[in-house]
């Protein structure tokens, strides 16, 4: 009986007596989905349009915020440093296209995905040899970014929000909503669409795959650019980062792994649950559990709908 | 869409391919045969080889490369100024080990031939890995304020040396400067102390003594761990502090935790000053990482702070301003650098006594064992050395105690940088000795076919 | 002219179905079976029997298990890195409840636990495929992970949560532990090696492999035809994660001598897939290529600088080493995506009409 009360009525007694602390865990949690979500989003973008798993887009994100730190470390101004940081991106996502897409055109998905995997070692590799591997601290200040904490009192109790935090959330929502208007009106946006389905036939109506691919790898570096200065701001730059990007699986499962506005739902779904989970329940077994909290809610989807909430139906064909 | 496929489907026939398999061929054909070629390892016999396995590379780094930078450049010094120890310049070779235990167990192997002097594997991790083979391939273990705590009983480990003090003394000095502050300890009956550690052999090694003062003086330990992976986003752990409301909170965190930690730790409005880490989250990177936010963090130390000795400017003067030092100028005395320097004047102060008692320049690594065993650095040997008010004197290694249970001090973050605000903090010798041979004592017996002591002792010089 | 077959004819179905029906092929697995038990001890010194080969082997035995997995069966794996965890510490707390019986029976027991963890891990694959069921196995792998901390009782209670090897012997001769001898350690690992390479080789040309390999090509046809997909694929767990539990209790016990929870992270699992995908799905050849080139490249990138003379700083060799293999990776899916394997494949048929082009 202890343990069923333990289990299943304790935690909701815990939230309904300091509803402050499940206000912050609801917010702490939106606030961590937020931050998968943009990570889930370079995935997104990158699979959507050339179907490459890029499992280097962890450390894009580290790579991306490594290279704004280091360029204003070097004596750079802050914007002119952004600026700088995107020419290297799109530098990235060319040679990128170049060396490792074009030759492997055709190929089955397993190996692109593990090209990428060759391409995270080497970014990891080539990161820590020029940028040094000792933690950088993000340029916040210099970016304009809001610093502080907003503090209200509410549900008797005290509830702190980041205004980073904030930023944050806003940032992503802009983004979020500007790359799915851009997928579905633009032109480019459909092209994308058009070699996610086939690299065949796209090359047969005119569509430069090519081209496409250094457009959508660009993209999803400045996704990663934004993701990193966000993710760093909360914490130093290091190489601790590219691990949380294998968090971003879950979300893009949860989401599906074509859809824009899916990877914010899942990514809202999964951090909150997360957060939820292992301030309330987490205790009774051990604690520690956000490390395979979200992989489980994504095994219990897949289950039931593989291709996730918003993700198009597999249809397989004999 | 194209469904995942894993068998892949057609090769390239093109000339391009073919051209790229034959250098694919060759190249593989190559590297093969280049893992015969590692027969042989050449010795130098006219040097002392001094392995360091540092990390400079990985989540650790942040704390790794000025520990490492430390170390490097106190040996360079040596070599420059003084022509080496003794007269025999030291062969000081880093060796990667990322903070991981299988890297670590690699570079002991791959050190082991080359006869080093002293092994400091930096890793509580490796350390207890490497324990049980120091004996077998003769070469000791310098695991300087961390490791196996157990390993002060010199009996039962005479191979294994962790001055100045262990995670244990640390933390009984952590609690009397805790009972200090609340006027004795017996007044935190029925508070709760939290303990933020990250997940980790060294992370835990405290807390037996910790859940042992729980039930001496009465209060409630909270752990809250800290996966590697999850260093950088610490949330759910801090949010729980805030429910806990913990009256103190020790920490015992490495690499990027540790500017998360203070950083989460200030956001959440945990008063800075009851917060409080082991000597090795105290580097200034650490206070960094929540800037003026995390004002009145306190950690233990040994090591004196700043540049402001002789030995420190030798140092400057003949290997950082002639470019033979990896560290960056605004580093150059940080905490943790002067900690690495610390621990490179035990190493050659181990190998001076080492020469003194077996009469050779180059010294074997039995021969540094007994120069770490009767390892005496007084005041006067440290003003002698250039590192005046640097550090306690360590007087207490011997046969049987392989640590000494010298004293530390608490420093404070100011927002900028690290000040001592406490004298040395004896730590509580009754309570840990006795626990230290416990321990031991445990080991032993849970690791049956554990060799007895078969050196002989020396006496103190 | 090095494969001339003329001469060599069968006179029974058997010999005609043999694995190695050419003559120079059984003397070359001859050849290759005494250089690694007689040569390798005997020429080789400490460092390449302890650091090269041990580990060598034993990845190779991982990459055996993964490659019936996901090149055999078509099934991708993250979770390689905890079934090896599960086998070694079920072995750990085998060999302590029992500390009189042999430990290689320990060792080969443990991979029965492995098993049943790989298949419990493995239920969701009748309903997920391809890519997504990678994400399922990495739910196992974290949590698998979890387990190795959080439940005290699977290291006995220590304070580090980290195991220690405890000291066994095999006919008086130590075997585990820090005093065993890097030549005995490599030979028993050789030998369980070589015996489950060989049990593998026979299930992979026979009816199970061939169902496994008809699941992997397509599997509502493989279920028109008759073959069960969920027995199947579950098989193929089951012996999956068996090579991969004995591969992580050697990994403990005749290599490492010790284990903490972060040695079985998902470092290893990419380790092994690297190993697989280099070498060649679906070939047991490829298992030993990979791993080969995945685990001894980076030590002769860490020694080659020193011998040419080149000082570089230990952490910049790191670096190195990342880069090279990263970009080696993306050079051989370009080059070769079928993997070593096939590369040797190519090579042997070269060799069989050579010196002529054709």
């Amino acid at each position: 009986m202890d343990i069923l009360y333990k289990i299943f009525l304790d935690p909701f007694v815990q939230m309904g007596t300091a509803p402050d602390l499940f206000v912050q865990t609801l917010w702490e949690g939106m606030v961590g989905g937020v931050l998968y979500a943009l990570i889930a989003l370079g995935f997104v973008l990158i699979f959507k349009a050339s179907g490459v798993f890029n499992f280097a887009q962890g450390i894009m994100v580290v790579f991306a915020a490594l290279t704004l730190v280091g360029l204003y470390n070097a004596g750079v101004p802050a914007f002119l440093a952004l600026g700088l940081t995107i020419a290297v991106m799109f530098a990235l996502a060319f040679t990128v296209e170049r060396v490792v897409l074009r030759p492997l055109i055709n190929q089955p998905d397993i190996i692109l995905f593990m090209a990428t995997f060759g391409l995270t070692y080497f970014l990891i590799g080539f990161g820590e040899f020029v940028f040094g591997g000792d933690p950088k601290v993000m340029i916040t200040e210099q970016l304009h970014l809001p610093k502080g904490t907003v503090t209200f009192k509410a549900f008797g109790g005290i509830i702190s929000l980041q205004k980073l935090d904030i930023a944050a959330a806003v940032i992503a929502s802009i983004m979020v909503a500007g790359l799915a208007v851009f997928f579905s009106k633009t032109r480019i946006g459909r092209a994308l669409r058009a070699v996610a389905d086939s690299h065949e036939a796209a090359l047969s109506v005119g569509i430069s795959l090519e081209q496409i691919w250094v457009i959508v790898w660009f993209a999803a570096g400045l996704v990663a650019l934004v993701t990193g200065i966000m993710w760093g701001a909360r914490s130093d730059v290091s190489f601790a980062l590219d691990v949380i990007a294998l968090k971003a699986l879950p979300v893009l499962i949860l989401g599906g792994l074509t859809s824009i506005p899916g990877a914010i739902v899942g990514g809202l779904i999964i951090g909150i649950g997360e957060k939820l989970w292992e301030f309330y329940w987490g205790p009774l077994i051990g604690g520690g559990t956000d490390a395979w909290f979200a992989f489980v809610i994504a095994l219990v989807f897949l289950l039931f709908r593989p291709q996730g909430l918003f993700g198009e139906r597999i249809i397989e064909r004999v | 869409m194209q469904k995942p496929e894993i068998a892949p489907t057609g090769v390239n026939e093109g000339r391009n391919a073919m051209k790229a398999r034959h250098i694919l061929v060759g190249m593989t054909c190559a590297s093969l045969l280049g893992a015969a070629v590692l027969a042989s390892q050449a010795q130098a016999q006219d040097s002392i080889y001094v392995p360091l396995l540092t990390y400079r590379t990985g989540p650790y780094a942040g704390s790794g490369i000025p520990i490492a930078n430390g170390m490097h450049d106190y040996l360079a010094m040596l070599n420059e100024r003084d022509g080496g120890i003794g007269g025999v310049k030291l062969n000081v070779e880093e060796c990667e080990t990322g903070y991981d235990t299988k890297k670590g167990v690699e570079c002991w192997e791959s050190v082991k031939g080359k006869k080093p002097a002293v092994v400091n594997p930096y890793s509580t991790g490796i350390t207890l890995q490497i324990i049980p083979k120091a004996a077998v391939d003769k070469i000791p273990i310098l695991s300087m304020a961390y490791g196996l705590s157990a390993s002060a009983v010199g009996k039962d480990f005479p191979w294994v040396f962790n001055p100045p003090a262990t995670y244990w003394d640390g933390l009984s000095m952590v609690m009397r400067y805790i009972g200090g502050k609340e006027g004795g300890l017996e007044k935190l009956k029925g508070k709760t102390i939290g303990f933020i550690f990250l997940e980790s052999p060294y992370g835990r090694e405290p807390l037996p003594l910790l859940q042992q003062f729980a039930k001496d003086y009465g209060f409630t330990v909270k752990e809250y761990s800290v996966a590697g992976k999850e260093m950088q986003d610490q949330s759910a752990q801090w949010l729980s502090v805030r429910r806990d409301r913990p009256a103190w909170m020790i920490m015992w965190g490495w690499g990027a935790m540790n500017p998360t930690a203070v950083k989460r730790a200030a956001e959440n409005g945990y008063p800075m000053d009851h917060f409080i880490g082991i000597w090795w989250s105290g580097s200034d990177d650490d206070g960094r990482g929540g800037g003026q936010e995390a004002k009145g963090y306190l950690s233990l130390n040994f090591n004196g702070l700043g540049a402001n000795y002789p030995a420190l400017q030798d140092i400057k003067k003949h290997v950082v301003d002639k470019g033979k030092s990896q560290v960056e100028k605004d580093k150059f005395a940080e905490n943790f650098y002067n900690r690495g320097v610390y621990n490179s004047v035990l190493v050659a102060e181990a190998i001076r006594n080492a020469q003194k008692l077996s009469g050779k320049k180059v010294v074997t690594g039995e021969d540094v064992r007994r120069g770490l065993e009767t390892l005496n650095i007084s005041e006067a040997r440290w003003k002698e050395l250039g590192f005046a008010n640097f550090a306690a004197p360590i007087s207490g290694v011997n046969c049987t105690d392989h640590n000494g249970h010298a004293p530390a001090y608490m420093q404070q973050w100011d927002g900028a940088k690290w000040v001592k605000i406490s004298d040395w903090i004896q730590p509580m010798r009754d309570k840990v000795r006795p626990m230290l041979e416990e321990a031991a004592k445990e080991y032993v017996e849970k690791n049956t076919g554990w060799p007895k002591r078969t050196e002989a002792c020396d006496k103190s010089s | 002219m090095l494969y001339r077959e003329a001469g060599q004819f069968k006179t029974s179905y058997a010999t005609d179905q043999a694995v190695f029906p050419i003559l120079q092929d059984r003397i070359g697995i001859l050849i290759i079976l005494v250089i690694a038990f007689v040569g390798v001890p005997l020429i080789g010194n400490d460092f390449l029997t302890n650091a090269v080969m041990i580990p060598f082997l034993i990845f190779s035995l991982a990459a055996i298990g993964l490659n019936l997995l996901t090149g055999y069966t078509g099934l991708l794996s993250l979770g390689t890195g905890a079934f090896m965890g599960v086998g070694a510490y079920a072995c750990y707390k085998l060999t302590t409840l029992f500390p009189n019986v042999n430990i290689i029976i320990w060792v080969i027991a443990s991979g029965f636990f492995s098993a049943a963890v790989g298949v419990m891990f493995g239920l969701p694959s009748l309903r997920i495929k391809g890519f997504y069921l990678a994400i399922a196995t990495l739910a196992a792998q974290f949590f698998l992970e979890w387990c190795f901390i959080r439940i005290p009782w699977l290291y006995n209670y220590n304070v580090s949560a980290a195991i220690e090897v405890p000291q066994r012997e095999l006919f008086g001769i130590i075997i585990t532990g820090p005093r065993a001898s890097a030549e005995t350690r490599y030979l028993i690992v050789l030998t369980i090696v070589t015996v489950m390479t060989w049990m593998a080789s026979n299930i992979v040309h026979g009816r199970i492999g061939r169902m496994w390999m008809a699941v992997r090509d397509m599997d509502i046809a493989a279920e028109l035809m008759g073959i069960r997909l969920l027995p199947t694929k579950l098989l193929a767990f089951a012996v999956s994660s068996f090579y991969c539990g004995v591969a992580g209790a050697l990994l403990v016990f005749l290599w490492y001598g010790g284990a903490e929870s972060t040695v079985f992270s998902i470092n290893e699992s990419f380790t092994v897939l690297f190993m697989i995908i280099i070498g060649g799905l679906g070939s047991l050849l490829g298992s030993f290529l990979g791993a080969a080139l995945i685990y001894i490249l980076p030590i002769v990138l860490r020694f080659v600088p020193p011998k040419l003379g080149l000082p570089l700083h230990a952490a910049t060799v790191e670096h190195m080493t990342f880069m090279i293999t990263g970009a080696l990776i993306v050079f051989f899916l370009i080059a070769e995506p079928a993997g070593l394997a096939r590369l040797w494949q190519i090579g042997k048929q070269k060799l069989r009409v050579w010196p002529f082009p054709y």
